[in-house]
């Protein structure tokens, strides 16, 4: 490996990851606004517009990007929706990631048991208290493990992103393989720049992983765990004469 | 309308299947390979030797980790340059997809193992099953059933992965559709639309078809 071609090939590099992350990013924050609409109207069961929820996220989850990105982007214009690359690479995220956001946030909604909302109800709470202070943070922390996987999943999609001309990474290696043959210095960019975007989002969906997994119902800290690991123990000593020998 | 005639004309229509017949087939083979090595390594990471979990963790993480079109240019570029292998679109993609579905398919099966509960093994000892025994008897049936649905689920998004491989040149059905765009510049300039709503309606049936089935199995069996 060449360390000058490295060198020389860094800020490319550099510019193409800015350009994939901000287009990533932007996608999956118009996707969680679409998936929180898509899963508020499934939740709240609204008549046609929840049929026409279930048909896109059908749509949208049985197809590759690549090809809704082609749609997109070749398709449209010819009927005289033209939009520029950028624009187009961030609406089809935003069209893919919708539904995995959607699904994501459901199951996080569809956890929050029954008898709560309707404890709520009898409180007295109305139906925005309800949510807000009942199924909300319920239903987030369920849905934060799917959430994270659902970040990871958009950003290695961005990278057909290069497939409507965009100048993502994908797009700057292949164009520096074509012109240069410095085949294993893209390469190992390629793969080192992935890494910095993807691992630390990876790392913390892990973490968020073993933290949320049990969905948190009935869970004490750890605090309160050994004080009552103690508490048994104790016990157990008081009693332990009366048993043994 | 909207170029919809052109993939009637001549033999546009079945070259179109063919080309995604080229994308099934790939995610097929890459299939047939993936599922058992991904078994196998899967087995591998709920067992107990920590030298080999750490390993394949590292291994598996990575190719989980990486977009499939970089994994793609590793190996369709990577091994031209390194090794001098001259690897067609077909069989880069083909090893590509099989090693990303086995990493897959082993944390399906790791996860499917784990998620059968301790008492289920305290069960069956305590009834006299020797080790063999709980798991032909026991452990097998039931993580075959957590696993069914998954794998389905699992060949959906090797069916949806396999459209990268226009990326690296293989002639499947995108490539047939700009193919077909392009000799029809003149007669229909639209054709770009028609065309592109067939192959998206086509990837639809493919992938939707066996989704129903893993849905429906998913809730006979749980």
């Amino acid at each position: 490996m060449d360390i000058q071609v490295l060198q020389e090939y860094l800020p490319l590099f550099g510019n193409a990851a800015l350009l994939t992350l901000g287009l990533g990013l932007a996608g999956i924050a118009l996707s969680i606004v679409t998936g929180l609409i898509c899963s508020l109207v499934q939740y709240y069961k609204v008549p046609v517009a929840r049929q026409i929820v279930r048909i896109y996220i059908e749509l949208s989850r049985n197809t590759p990007l690549l090809i809704q990105l082609f749609f997109i982007y070749y398709g449209l214009p010819k009927i005289g929706i033209k939009t520029d690359p950028a624009v187009c690479g961030i609406a089809g995220l935003a069209f893919l990631g919708g539904s995995y956001m959607a699904e994501a946030f459901r199951s996080g909604l569809d956890a929050v048991e029954k008898i709560h909302v309707e404890s709520a109800k009898s409180l007295g709470m109305n139906k925005l208290q309800t949510f807000i202070y009942v199924v909300l943070p319920q239903a987030v922390r369920t849905s934060i493990p799917p959430f994270t996987a659902n970040v990871i999943f958009l950003l290695k999609e961005t990278s057909v992103f290069s497939a409507v001309s965009l100048m993502d990474l994908m797009f700057t290696a292949k164009d520096l393989i074509g012109l240069y043959y410095n085949t294993t210095e893209s390469l190992f960019l390629l793969v080192i720049f992935y890494l910095i975007i993807l691992l630390p989002v990876s790392l913390l969906g892990t973490y968020f992983e073993h933290r949320f997994s049990n969905s948190g119902k009935g869970q004490v800290s750890k605090k309160t765990q050994s004080a009552v690991k103690k508490n048994r123990r104790n016990t157990e000593k008081e009693v332990a004469p009366n048993v043994g020998n | 309308m909207w170029g919809i005639e052109v993939i009637f004309k001549g033999k546009n229509f079945l070259r179109l299947l063919g080309g995604l017949g080229t994308a099934l087939e790939i995610s097929a083979t890459a299939v047939l390979i993936s599922i058992p090595l991904g078994i196998i390594l899967g087995v591998l990471m709920a067992g107990k030797n920590p030298v080999i979990k750490a390993i394949l963790r590292v291994y598996l993480d990575f190719i989980r980790i990486m977009p499939q079109l970089v994994l793609l240019f590793l190996v369709f570029f990577g091994t031209t340059k390194a090794w001098g292998w001259d690897l067609s679109g077909e069989v880069s993609s083909v090893i590509v997809f099989s090693m990303w579905g086995a990493a897959e398919m082993s944390d399906l099966v790791r996860g499917s193992l784990a998620a059968i509960p301790k008492h289920q093994y305290e069960s069956a000892q305590s009834l006299g099953f020797t080790p063999i025994q709980t798991k032909m008897y026991i452990i097998i049936p039931q993580t075959i059933r957590r696993l069914i649905p998954l794998s389905i689920n699992l060949i959906t998004r090797m069916i949806k992965t396999t459209s990268l491989v226009l990326m690296i040149g293989v002639v499947e059905v995108l490539k047939v559709s700009q193919q077909i765009i392009e000799a029809n510049r003149m007669t229909a300039p639209d054709a770009a639309f028609g065309v592109y709503l067939f192959v998206f309606v086509l990837y639809f049936i493919a992938c939707f078809i066996p989704s129903i089935f893993a849905r429906k199995l998913e809730k006979k069996w749980s």
